[in-house]
C-alpha cells in the first residue's frame, strides 16, 4: 500500500519537474522551439492614446512595432463624433453657425467664416466693407491663436516646456480681443451670414494696434528657444518627410502643403472677403519635414501680424452687417419703438431666412489648411445638407505614410506638426 | 442683389470655367450636365464612366486636377437613384475647382477612386458609414466615425435625429449598456410654412395643392 503510494507520488513529482526545468537545462531542440516562438510575437501592437497627452485630443493610434520602429500606424477616429452635420440639417442657418465654433475649437472664427461665406454665396448677398475688414482681422488673430497653441504644444511633446508657458500668456491677450468683440473667449459666434454680430468697442482697435507692435518680439523669443535649438532640430529635421507629389495626392493643404514646396494659399489664390486688398507673403519651404512645417507656421504668424496692421489702417467706420432686416436683426433700440423691427426680429430668430435652392463648395484658408463647406439648400430655412470638409481628416489619414519606418518617439513630432484637432476630424 | 464677382480675377476664372464646361459637354458623351453654378464648375456623369473621367481630369495636362479635396454623399429619398456622390477636385496648377456629381442607389456600387488619390479611402469610408453607399474595389470599406457595433446610416434622411439607441453606464452591472432612446420631451420639428401658404388642402383646390406640394420639403 505504502509502496504503491510512493511510486504514484514519485511519477507525479516527475511530471511537475519536467515542466519546471529551466530553459538552460532543456535539450537543444526544445530550446530552439521556444526561441522560435519569441520571434513570432516580436512585432507587437502599441496603443497610442486615446488618453495620451501627445495625441492632441482623442486620437487612438494602433502602432505595429518592430522593436522601436513603427511598421504600421493605424489611426482610429470617431471618438468625438457628435453628428454635427446631422444636427445642422435640423437647425436654421443662424442656429447652425455656432456648431462651427465647436468643430476646430482652436480656430473658431475661421470655421465660421467658411459657413458664413457659403450661406452668403447661396443668398447672393454682399457684406459691407467694414465687416470684411473685421473678418479678415479676426481670421488672422485666429490664425495666430492657432499657431501659438500648435507650435508650443508640439514643443511640449518634444520636451520644450518654456514655449508653452510663454505661449499661453500671449494667447490670453488674443482671447481678450475675442471677448471684447464677441463676448466669448472661445465659442465666439461672431461672423454671421451678412456680416459680423456687432461692432468692436471703440478702444479695441488701439489695443490690437499696440499688441501688433509688440508681438513680433514674442515670435523672436519663440524662435530663439526653438529654431536653432539642437534638441529641437534633432527631433524634427528629416522626420515625417512628404514630397510634393505625396502631399498633393494625399489631399494636404495649408502649412503642411506649403512645407512640401507648393506655393498654394487660398487667401492669395482664391481670395475671399478682403484678402485681395492686403499685401502679404506666402511662406514656402522645400523639405516637407516636421521642422519645415514648424518654420512655415512661424513665418505665417509674422505675415498675419502684417495683415492685422493693414486691416487696422484701412478699416473705416461704417456698417458691420448687411442693412436688410430679412437677413440681419434690427438694433435693439429700434425694437422698442418700431413694430416692423419687432416682427422682423421675431421672424428672424424663430423662422430664420429662406435660402434659395442651390449648392456651393466654399473653402477658406483656415490656420490648418483648406476648410470647406459643401452646402446644399432646398429653398427652406434649414440647410438640406451641410458637408464639412475638415482639414485634419486628410492629414491624419496620411500618418501611416508619414511615419513609415520611423521611431516611436518621432510619432509625437509628426502628430504635433500635422496640427490635429479632433473636434474637427471627428465632427 | 450685389454682384459677388467684383474681382476681375474671379470674372476671368469664371470665363475659363464655362469654356471647360462646354468642352466636357462636347467631347465627353457620358457627361449629362456641365455648367457654371455660382462661379463653380459642376459636371454630372454616370457611375460607369466615373473612373476614366476622373483619371482624365487628373492626368491630362489641360486639366491637372491633382487634388481630391472632398468626397461626400447627399441623400434625396424621393429619387429613384437616391444618393448623390460629390467629388470636389482642385487643380493647384491652374487654380481651378471642379465638382463631379454622380447618382447611385443603396445597392449599386460606386467604383472606388483610392488608386487615383490615396486620400479617397477615408472619404469613401465616411460616405459608406454615414449613407450606406457601397464602393467597389475599396479594400478597406469599414465604418469610420460611428461607434463600434452601430447599426444604420445616420445621415440618411429617414434616420431620426435622435437615433435609435442611447448609451449609459450602468452602475449595478458595472458596464456600459445600450438602451432604446427614451425622450423626456417629444421631438419637436416645426413646419415653417405660414398658415396662409400652408393651408394647402382647400376643398375643390386639389390640383393647385399638388403643385405646391412639389415645393414643400420632401423629408
Amino acid at each position: 500500500m505504502t509502496k504503491q503510494d510512493n511510486t504514484e507520488s514519485l511519477t507525479f513529482a516527475q511530471t511537475i519537474l519536467r515542466e519546471d526545468i529551466p530553459q538552460s537545462l532543456l535539450p537543444d531542440e526544445k530550446a530552439l522551439e521556444i526561441e522560435k516562438k519569441v520571434v513570432e510575437i516580436d512585432s507587437h501592437a502599441l496603443n497610442f492614446g486615446p488618453q495620451h497627452p501627445s495625441a492632441h485630443g482623442v486620437l487612438r493610434l494602433v502602432l505595429e512595432m518592430e522593436g522601436e520602429l513603427v511598421a504600421r500606424a493605424v489611426p482610429h477616429i470617431g471618438l468625438l463624433h457628435r453628428g454635427t452635420e446631422k444636427l445642422i440639417e435640423y437647425k436654421t442657418y443662424q442656429k447652425a453657425l455656432p456648431y462651427f465654433d465647436r468643430l476646430d475649437y482652436v480656430s473658431p472664427m475661421c470655421e465660421e467664416q467658411a459657413f458664413a461665406l457659403a450661406t452668403e454665396k447661396l443668398l447672393g448677398i454682399d457684406i459691407p466693407e467694414r465687416a470684411k475688414w473685421l473678418r479678415v482681422m479676426f481670421a488672422e488673430i485666429t490664425r495666430i491663436l492657432n499657431h501659438i497653441l500648435n507650435l508650443t504644444a508640439m514643443g511640449l511633446d518634444c520636451g520644450a516646456v518654456t514655449p508653452a508657458l510663454w505661449g499661453y500668456e500671449e494667447r490670453e491677450k488674443l482671447l481678450e480681443f475675442y471677448e471684447a468683440a464677441s463676448g466669448a473667449r472661445f465659442h465666439a459666434n461672431y461672423f454671421r451670414p451678412g456680416g459680423v454680430a456687432r461692432d468692436i468697442p471703440a478702444s479695441l482697435e488701439d489695443r490690437i494696434g499696440v499688441w501688433a507692435k509688440e508681438f513680433p518680439a514674442w515670435i523672436d523669443a519663440l524662435e530663439g528657444l526653438l529654431t536653432e535649438n539642437r534638441i529641437w532640430k534633432q527631433r524634427t529635421v528629416g522626420i515625417g518627410v512628404f514630397t510634393t507629389e505625396q502631399a498633393l495626392a494625399w489631399g494636404f493643404s495649408g502649412p503642411c502643403l506649403r512645407a512640401s514646396g507648393v506655393p498654394w494659399d487660398l487667401r492669395r489664390n482664391q481670395p475671399y472677403d478682403n484678402y485681395h486688398k492686403v499685401d502679404f507673403n506666402v511662406p514656402v519651404t522645400r523639405q516637407g519635414d516636421s521642422y519645415d512645417r514648424y518654420l512655415v507656421r512661424v513665418a505665417e504668424m509674422r505675415e498675419s501680424v502684417k495683415i492685422i496692421e493693414q486691416c487696422l489702417s484701412q478699416m473705416q467706420p461704417g456698417d458691420i452687417k448687411i442693412q436688410d432686416p430679412k437677413f440681419s436683426p434690427p438694433p435693439r433700440a429700434d425694437m422698442k419703438r418700431s413694430m416692423e423691427a419687432l416682427i422682423h426680429h421675431f421672424k428672424l430668430f424663430s423662422e430664420g431666412y429662406h435660402v434659395p435652392a442651390g449648392s456651393t463648395y466654399t473653402a477658406v484658408e483656415s490656420p490648418k489648411g483648406e476648410f470647406g463647406v459643401y452646402l446644399v439648400a432646398d429653398g427652406s430655412n434649414r440647410p438640406y445638407r451641410c458637408k464639412i470638409r475638415p482639414t485634419g481628416f486628410a492629414h491624419l489619414q496620411a500618418i501611416d505614410e508619414l511615419s513609415r519606418r520611423g521611431m516611436l518617439a518621432d510619432m509625437v513630432a509628426i502628430i504635433g506638426s500635422l496640427d490635429l484637432v479632433f473636434g474637427e476630424v471627428d465632427r | 442683389m450685389a454682384d459677388i464677382s467684383v474681382n476681375p480675377r474671379q470674372a476671368r476664372l469664371e470665363g475659363q470655367l464655362s469654356s471647360l464646361a462646354f468642352t466636357f459637354l462636347a467631347s465627353q458623351p457620358h457627361v449629362s450636365y456641365a455648367a457654371v453654378e455660382k462661379g463653380e464648375l459642376v459636371v454630372r456623369t454616370t457611375r460607369e464612366h466615373l473612373v476614366p473621367f476622373l483619371t482624365l481630369l487628373r492626368d491630362d495636362p489641360r486639366y491637372r486636377f491633382e487634388q481630391l479635396m472632398d468626397l461626400c454623399g447627399v441623400d434625396f429619398p424621393a429619387r429613384v437613384q437616391r444618393f448623390e456622390v460629390v467629388y470636389n477636385l482642385l487643380s493647384v496648377t491652374y487654380n481651378r475647382r471642379i465638382r463631379v456629381v454622380i447618382s447611385t442607389d443603396e445597392y449599386g456600387a460606386v467604383p472606388s477612386v483610392h488608386h487615383l488619390w490615396p486620400c479617397a479611402t477615408w472619404w469613401e469610408r465616411e460616405c459608406y458609414d454615414l449613407f450606406g453607399v457601397m464602393f467597389s474595389g475599396q479594400p478597406d470599406l469599414r465604418r469610420i466615425l460611428t461607434d463600434n457595433g452601430f447599426e444604420g446610416h445616420p445621415l440618411r434622411k429617414d434616420f431620426p435625429l435622435t437615433g435609435y439607441e442611447e448609451v449609459r453606464y450602468d452602475a449595478e452591472r458595472r458596464q456600459v449598456v445600450k438602451e432604446p432612446v427614451s425622450l423626456t420631451q417629444d421631438f419637436r420639428d416645426f413646419d415653417f410654412v405660414s398658415p396662409w401658404e400652408g393651408m394647402l388642402t382647400l376643398p375643390g383646390d386639389e390640383k393647385a395643392h399638388e403643385v405646391r406640394q412639389g415645393m414643400k420639403r420632401s423629408s
